[in-house]
């Protein structure tokens, strides 16, 4: 572990675990490395481990082994200061229904210890950033969910903490509303010089908003860098072709199929991962007009995270996601 | 005490008290009910005080005692819920990323109890005297009787956050209510002790805690001033009190398992 992101505030992690009773480990032996100001994107599907990993280092749950530091201060043996140095919003927005926005800051900002005045001002200044100051007197059950996550985001933000934890942080928002978070955890780390641990399994998310991507899996860390990276790494875009004629499909599927393994396309289309990258393109037209099908639409995708994932794990994140709801519901994942 | 810890209980006390306030569904039944049952009984257990060595003659005073039981029951489930609620919606891990401390949690989510033990209190006194309640201890005595009332409240509301602690979730602590309300059936909440005849009854009513408690009441009602049946009251409000914060307090280290 680095001394520089000790002294900085940031995240590091060595060897975590964590197993439940009669269940698999959660998190299995994973290692990682946040700086200061840096967005850290932890994309997995759902029971991958994301969660327990956050519970981990806001020290809501002992590991079984391995050592963390979260802002310098190690998880096991000095729980308050990392409380105290960190903010969390995890994966549900735990709010009060009976309590309106303003009530919720007032009781987070005085049980961190803020002064009467500022709790006032600081409570005020919260709501408006996040643009809850119209309806800071209403009660929250009557906020809508996208309301619900800003004012949780102003309640972790509550006492200042130079690390923030956001445990998916936009499921189940419109896009909208995404995109303001989105917008406001930029922001929180470019000018406040904030760190954001931020769990998510919407590949664009980690995408748009991430400096580095960990990508988690059965509780093991697949793949890490910045998403250029990882794309890279990866290298190979997809070309998917849909025929003018749909009794050409399977004779496309066959051409193609000699460029690269077969990749998710729309009902009508073929796509192909291009083993040979993007110069192939002109080769594949030539193909398919040599075999005389006329092609309706064609189109060049760069690779994305989710190729990513399809590479390390061998399965897409969307069928991950499927897979790993389904091994819940059998209790054959930890919950995580 | 310091002031960080004072300060602490004021928060939680003031959203406890707002969250009882905010639920009328918390204080009518806890209200309602019991008046309900003392306007049965009080009417229908009037002969009761023909039976030679019936304390009083009049069945609603000595019947008085009974709501303000019931009442702290009411406290049970209440306390409850609200913290079971808080562990289910993640609310509590919330506030056990803050620097709050134990016993500022469970003091401040009693002020709750508290609360509804005061109105409940002025209540069932108000309307027991209002329908010709005798008070033999005067005004004095009532204020006593509003002070063991809330300590009872009180007290049952611990075991309330135990249960929650201890379960973590709503129906698991109403499902304790009728238990407690066996507890209630099983004192001498309709006869003194004495003329409970039936043996076996007789024998567990007893032992019941809740007989002392309804007795301290009675004495404030019927006698005037017993100062050993109202030490035996606050007593076991104390001691029921006390042993709820302990089981409770080490249900929430359980809990909140943080480091």
């Amino acid at each position: 572990m680095t001394t520089q992101t000790q002294r900085s505030g940031g995240i590091e992690v060595e060897a975590l675990v964590r197993e439940f009773k009669n269940g698999p480990r959660a998190v299995d032996g994973i290692d990682l490395e946040v700086a200061q100001g840096e967005i850290y994107g932890f994309l997995g599907p759902n029971g991958a481990g994301k969660s327990t990993t956050v519970l981990m280092l806001t020290t809501l749950l002992p590991p079984t082994s391995g050592t963390a530091r979260v802002g310098g201060f190690d998880v096991v043996e000095q729980g308050p200061q990392v409380r105290a140095s960190i903010g969390a919003a995890l994966q549900e927005a735990a709010l009060d229904p009976l309590l309106t926005g303003r009530e919720h800051m007032r009781l987070q900002t005085a049980l961190h210890g803020l002064g009467k005045a500022e709790r006032k001002s600081r409570g005020s200044e919260l709501l408006e950033r996040v643009g809850l100051a119209y309806a800071a007197d209403r009660k929250v059950g009557a906020y809508s969910g996208g309301m619900k996550r800003r004012l949780d985001l102003a309640l972790a933000l509550a006492h200042r903490p130079r690390i923030l934890f956001l445990d998916e942080p936009t499921t189940g928002l419109d896009i909208q509303s995404r995109t303001a978070l989105w917008e406001e955890v930029a922001r929180l780390a470019a000018e406040d010089g904030v760190t954001v641990f931020l769990t998510t399994q919407y590949l664009e998310e980690a995408d748009a908003l991430a400096n580095r991507v960990g990508i988690i899996d059965h509780g093991h860390l697949v793949a890490e860098g910045t998403p250029a990276e990882l794309k890279a790494e990866i290298g190979r875009p997809t070309v998917e072709a849909v025929p003018r004629s749909e009794q050409d499909r399977e004779r496309m599927a066959a051409v193609l199929g000699r460029f690269g393994r077969q990749a998710g396309s729309s009902p009508r289309g073929v796509a192909v991962r291009l083993g040979g990258g993007e110069s192939q393109l002109a080769e594949v037209v030539r193909a398919l007009d040599s075999e005389g099908i006329a092609i309706e639409h064609l189109q060049l995708h760069a690779p994305s995270l989710d190729d990513v994932f399809l590479a390390k794990t061998g399965r897409s994140l969307e069928g991950a996601d499927e897979e790993e709801s389904e091994g819940a519901e059998t209790g054959a994942v930890a919950p995580a | 005490m310091s002031d960080g810890l004072r300060g602490q209980i004021g928060q939680l006390a003031r959203r406890s008290m707002l969250r009882t306030l905010r639920q009328p569904a918390q204080i009518v039944p806890a209200l309602v009910f019991p008046l309900f049952l003392l306007a049965v009984n009080s009417g229908g257990l009037e002969d009761a005080t023909n039976l030679p060595g019936f304390p009083t003659d009049s069945y609603l005073t000595f019947v008085l005692a009974v709501p303000f039981i019931q009442g702290a029951l009411f406290s049970v489930m209440n306390s409850g819920t609200d913290l079971a609620r808080d562990i289910e919606t993640g609310f509590l891990n919330r506030l056990a990323l803050t620097p709050l401390r134990g016993a500022a949690l469970l003091s401040g989510l009693l002020a709750g109890s508290f609360l509804l033990g005061v109105v409940q209190a002025v209540a069932y006194l108000s309307v027991g005297l209002i329908a010709g309640a005798d008070l033999a201890a005067g005004p004095a005595g009532a204020l006593v009787i509003l002070a063991l009332s809330v300590s009872i409240t009180v007290a049952f509301g611990t075991i309330g956050l135990f249960a929650a602690l201890r379960f973590g979730s709503g129906e698991a602590v109403q499902g304790l209510f009728p238990v407690f309300f066996v507890f209630l059936f099983l004192s001498a909440m309709t006869l003194p002790l004495d003329l409970l005849t039936t043996d076996w009854f007789h024998a567990i009513a007893s032992v019941n805690p809740v007989t002392y408690l309804l007795q301290a009441f009675r004495s404030l009602l019927i006698e005037g001033w017993n100062l050993g049946d109202l030490a035996l009251g606050f007593g076991i409000a104390a001691a029921i009190g006390t042993l709820g914060m302990l089981a409770a307090s080490s249900a929430l280290k359980t809990r909140l398992v943080r480091t």
